[in-house]
């Protein structure tokens, strides 16, 4: 074969390979910053493309998709754009795990973000295939594509996802492929394996489409959207919101024993089973056969059939993921409820691919091993169109701000979901593709999707994502939040008929003396709304979203200030620094295990070594000591 | 949900002085929160407004029983200009185990943590107090001290505890699991939904286990302090010669503690591994001589404040007013009854006797003639083994932090039931329910980050 003839191409200031929800938003952020920036992907009509469920949000990652917005990301405004469907869940249960989902229409979204990265200056889009890096004595320099090409860069940020030398599975059948049939990117991995990275392989799956046409929805319950206006940007209005007429359904329909049977017989082509899949997959995102082992005594499992889009009648089956070989997916297909005539035009399938051990990353997302390259997204052992954005956003900050010469930025895990997640990969890596929960943070009632834009307006601001005249209207509204709560604070609610009337109403007792109006609106049952009957309104009125805040804010005072107490202590932690340099061999006393750990992962602050297992009390001590010696002794 | 070392913040207590000896004790405390704590458990002056460095008088009150402790000076000592250069609380209290004790409880139950060891000289090295020479000493210590207080830890921490510990936190994990369930997969209709009802159920059983726990609590005092016991009976009926017996050389461990009001002489014996603390035992050697000041008075008290009560009957006379006196005060109490004088002829009347004493076992002894103590000794030793086997469970709380654990966990159980009395959602109301959780880890050192998502994903069948 011929030898390609290389060539010097531009030169820029940050390059992104892999145009996915990680590289988006990295993409942006550089550019948003001034930076020079290239995005390099393999398929242009695959920009920011959702290859497995079309839906965005959802507890957790409803909250990422805020938090981006709050720091100037795309992907909240994208999908407001371009919702079939929007649900607020969790509704019944606390401020801090309510969660907002929209059903995507997948193609539009695919289009819109891919027309904003055409818009927006300093940013240039182009297809082609990275397949190595220019490294210069640990600094990364730039990259080469597989057209020759040489783009040189100060910052590189790598958000490779499932193309990474991706393999697809069905039953028997395996071949090379990224995401939905697409080239794969087979060169880039051993190069980064040359250069010392440690790989590891990682398998996730997706399920069957359907024709929409061939579904019996008579037999499925449907699942409409929300009439009460949701958007996930802070800058949609409720005016824009869809009617829920106009939102599409999703529908609810479940195997039984029939489509176990099916399976069960067919285990010994499971390619899960037959020891072909070699990645290890997510708990979490089980495939079909994989819960019908696990969980025998099951009688039937949920599914929910969602559209992909206004201009597709393909549905996506939820609950479906498998690799079982073609025909055994149909004939199961057609066990189910509603879909007994359906025709497939998808088979699900597993996908193989490589990751970068998180360990070999610091918390700004940054490599330990090579200076100005960043990783971020599937690449880091994550899962979730979110989870990809919230590390693109934080990769792309980065990378821009190296190339800048400005000093990196890192969310802690008081600030963000994002800076939960990213500790987690870099302090404690992952063994399974990552998924954000609720339950993996430990202030959730500090980290609500509410207050996002309270958290980190101020930093999206700073770095230069969150416009002046954008910042200017937010704090207008904390001033206007922060007055009507100190005014409620001050205003007394006298004991009258209306009062007593709308207590007895609700089953209280009626008022003896006076009551301050916030600790009246402390009562479970009483809404702000209630409250302006008895007191004078504000000078401004509120905005829904500003009136919510209120409500949370002085109704779970308690717990909050409980939590921010936490996150105080945390914080002290957090800003005793670990030097650099710091030799592990020379600290006389510290376990082994706990030396290795330390010696592995190399934390950056106290905080973060203490969230290492197999770190205990004893050796935090010696090595907050011998951190203060090394101070003493100016060696540190 | 993840455990958080942020330990280097906390506000920590430790009693300073070495137990047991001198006629006072110090129990010290430091953080930024001292001032907070030693509020809630003192009464006098307020001490967040006193000037720093004073030493100011008052006393030691439980706050949920409100019974006073100690009669006590605290010294406040504002940082930076401190030892640790934090919030310094230096309580003086009377020197027995048991009050000095009972303060460093409350410090723990209030919200201060045990102090590991060398931690105040640590906190002053970091804090830039002492200099590098002086750091080496500290790393020492921390180290020779963190092996052995680890060992002791691991010895306190019998497998029964350790057992009993671990079946809580799994009913409390089992619980959490649900409600994340519910959260994070809200559309999931095969899992039962946690409501409120069923999450106040739990907390209130566990709570209840829990407190049954901490009723041991008393009785691993009992382990550490000595059994408190009397020897009770009339003039010259041989309270004196029992003593003596007791505390014979070869087997007495004798300190002479102080106690809370200065006048009672506290003295230890070790009789067949039972650790007893003799009460009033000045009261017995007042008594014997002066016959006239007898006071059945003096012996209510000393029966009142004992566990064990030894009542001595004299054989060799009938049974006196006083004799029936002391017998319906021990009513009820763990005591011994002992005829004693058994070398002279027998004057008493058994008929009486027994009936006075029921089925409990008569012990014949002759203390002048060294005659039927050995059964006495095995008496003592099969009341107190026996009464710890009887109880509902064979865990013994002896170790302080793990009672200031307990405590904790129970009062955040307390919590999540305050929180659903009024109102409040149940993903808020989890919040005090996982602290449980994980003070209850503290104590059997399982801090396993990942435990409530392996729980998750073990129970639930999930996905896409």
């Amino acid at each position: 074969m011929q030898e390609i003839k290389q060539y010097a191409g531009k030169a820029y200031d940050v390059i992104v390979v892999g145009a996915g929800h990680a590289g988006c938003e990295a993409a942006l952020a550089a550019a948003r910053m001034g930076n020079k920036t290239l995005l390099m992907t393999i398929n242009l009509e695959m920009v920011a493309f959702m290859p497995c469920n079309p839906s965005i949000g959802g507890p957790a990652k409803g909250i990422v998709v805020r938090e981006l917005d709050a720091l100037g990301g795309e992907m909240g405004r994208n999908i407001d754009k371009t919702y079939i469907q929007m649900r607020m869940l969790n509704t019944g249960k606390g401020p801090a795990v309510r969660a907002l989902r929209a059903q995507a229409d997948k193609r539009q979204y695919s289009i819109e973000m891919k027309h904003t990265l055409e818009k927006q200056e300093n940013l240039t889009l182009r297809q082609g295939i990275v397949d190595d890096l220019i490294v210069e004595d640990g600094v990364v320099k730039g990259v080469i594509t597989n057209t020759g090409a040489h783009y040189s860069a100060k910052s590189v940020v790598l958000t490779t996802g499932t193309a990474a030398r991706g393999k697809i599975i069905i039953g028997e059948l395996m071949y090379s492929s990224g995401p939905n049939n697409t080239q794969p990117s087979m060169k880039l991995s051993g190069n980064l394996e040359k250069l010392g990275f440690e790989l590891e392989r990682f398998k996730t799956g997706t399920p069957p489409r359907v024709d929409g046409n061939t579904i019996d929805y008579s037999k499925t319950d449907e699942q409409p959207g929300d009439k009460e206006p949701h958007h996930f940007s802070y800058e949609s209005r409720d005016e824009d919101y869809l009617p829920v007429e106009k939102q599409l359904s999703c529908w609810l329909t479940y195997t039984n024993t029939d489509t176990h049977a099916i399976i069960h017989d067919n285990l010994n082509r499971a390619p899960m089973f037959t020891g072909v899949i070699e990645g290890v997959g997510p708990r979490y995102c089980p495939s079909i056969e994989d819960k019908i082992v696990r969980f025998a005594d099951k009688p039937r499992h949920q599914l929910f059939l969602e559209p992909e889009g206004r201009e597709t009648d393909e549905y996506y089956v939820q609950g479906l993921s498998t690799s079982m070989p073609e025909e055994v997916q149909q004939e199961f297909v057609h066990s189910i409820d509603g879909l007994e005539n359906a025709e497939m035009m998808r088979p699900g399938y597993a996908i193989e691919y490589d990751v970068v051990s998180p360990y070999q990353l610091r918390p700004t997302l940054e490599t330990k091993l090579v200076s100005g390259l960043y990783t971020a997204g599937q690449t880091n052992g994550t899962s979730g169109y979110e989870e990809a954005a919230g590390q693109g956003i934080v990769a792309g900050i980065n990378a821009g701000r190296h190339a800048l010469g400005q000093d990196e930025i890192t969310l802690k895990r008081s600030d963000a979901y994002i800076g939960v997640m990213i500790d987690d990969l870099v302090t404690k890596g992952t063994s399974e593709p990552y998924r954000l929960l609720t339950s993996r943070a430990e202030y959730r009632l500090i980290l609500r999707h509410d207050n996002a834009d309270l958290r980190l307006t101020d930093l999206g601001h700073k770095i230069g994502l969150v416009s002046d005249e954008k910042y200017a209207q937010f704090e207008t509204k904390k001033q206007l939040i922060e007055a009507e709560i100190s005014r409620l604070a001050s205003i007394r609610i006298k004991p009258n008929d209306k009062v007593n009337a709308y207590l007895t109403e609700h089953g209280e007792h009626e008022l003896k003396d006076g009551i301050l109006a916030s600790d009246f609106l402390k009562r479970p049952y009483v809404k702000y709304k209630d409250l302006l009957q008895f007191i004078p309104a504000p000078k401004h009125a509120l905005e829904q979203q500003s009136i919510e805040q209120i409500e949370i804010q002085l109704k779970y005072a308690g717990y909050i200030k409980k939590s921010l107490h936490k996150v105080e202590k945390l914080k002290k932690m957090e800003a005793k620094k670990i030097p650099e340099r710091i030799d592990y061999a020379a600290i006389d006393g510290i376990a082994t295990e706990a030396r290795q750990k330390l010696e592995k992962i190399r934390p950056e602050t106290l905080a973060q070594a203490g969230r290492i297992s197999g770190v205990n009390p004893a050796d935090m001590s010696i090595l907050a000591v011998y951190i203060e010696q090394g101070k003493i002794a100016k060696i540190g | 949900m993840t455990v958080m070392q942020t330990t280097e913040y906390d506000t920590i207590a430790a009693i300073s002085t070495p137990p047991g000896e001198g006629a006072i004790s110090i129990v010290r405390m430091s953080g930024e929160e001292s001032l907070e704590v030693i509020a809630k458990i003192f009464k006098g002056k307020n001490l967040q407004d006193v000037r720093s460095h004073t030493i100011n008088y008052g006393h030691i009150v439980d706050p949920e029983t409100n019974e006073e402790i100690d009669e006590v000076m605290v010294s406040v000592m504002r940082g930076p200009k401190t030892f640790t250069r934090e919030d310094i609380i230096e309580i003086n209290c009377h020197g027995g185990i048991v009050p000095t004790n009972k303060i460093l409880q409350l410090l723990l139950q209030n919200g201060a943590r045990l102090a590991e060891p060398g931690e105040f000289t640590k906190r002053a090295f970091l804090h830039g107090r002492i200099d590098l020479t002086q750091a080496e000493s500290v790393m020492d210590l921390i180290r020779a001290k963190t092996d052995r207080s680890m060992k002791v830890a691991l010895n306190q921490l019998d497998g029964n505890l350790s057992k009993l510990i671990k079946n809580l936190r799994q009913d409390i994990l089992d619980t959490l699991a649900q409600v994340e369930v519910n959260i994070d997969y809200p559309e999931y209709d095969d899992v039962e939904t946690m409501t409120t009802k069923i999450l106040k159920e739990k907390a209130t059983e566990v709570k209840a286990q829990i407190e049954e726990l901490l009723r041991t609590a008393n009785q691993g005092k009992i382990m550490r302090d000595g059994l408190a016991t009397a020897i009770v009976g009339r003039p010259n009926v041989g309270k004196s010669s029992l003593l003596n017996y007791l505390l014979h050389e070869d087997k007495a461990i004798v300190t002479d503690v102080a106690g809370t009001t200065r006048d009672v002489i506290e003295e230890y014996v070790n009789i067949r591994d039972v650790p007893l603390k003799l009460v009033d035992t000045a009261g017995i050697r007042d008594t014997e001589d002066k016959v006239e000041k007898i006071g059945v008075e003096r012996s209510r008290k000393a029966i009142e404040k004992a566990d064990l009560v030894m009542v001595l009957l004299n054989a060799s006379e009938a049974l006196t007013s006083e004799d029936r006196k002391l017998l319906e005060l021990t009513q009820g109490k763990k005591r011994i009854v002992i005829l004693n004088k058994t070398d002279l002829p027998r004057k008493i009347d058994m008929a009486e006797v027994k009936q006075l004493v029921g089925s409990e076992e008569l012990l014949s002894t002759s203390v002048l003639k060294n005659d039927g103590l050995d059964e006495l000794e095995e008496q003592i030793a099969k009341m107190f083994f026996n009464g710890i086997e009887n109880s509902q469970t064979t865990v013994m709380l002896t170790n302080s932090r793990h009672i200031a654990l307990l405590h904790q966990a129970k009062d955040s159980l307390q919590s999540v039931l305050d929180g659903i009395e009024s109102g409040m959602p149940v993903d808020l109301c989890q919040i005090d329910m996982t602290d449980a959780w994980d003070d209850l880890g503290e104590i059997t050192g399982d801090s396993y980050q990942d435990e409530l998502l392996d729980q998750l994903f073990s129970q639930f069948c999930l996905g896409k």
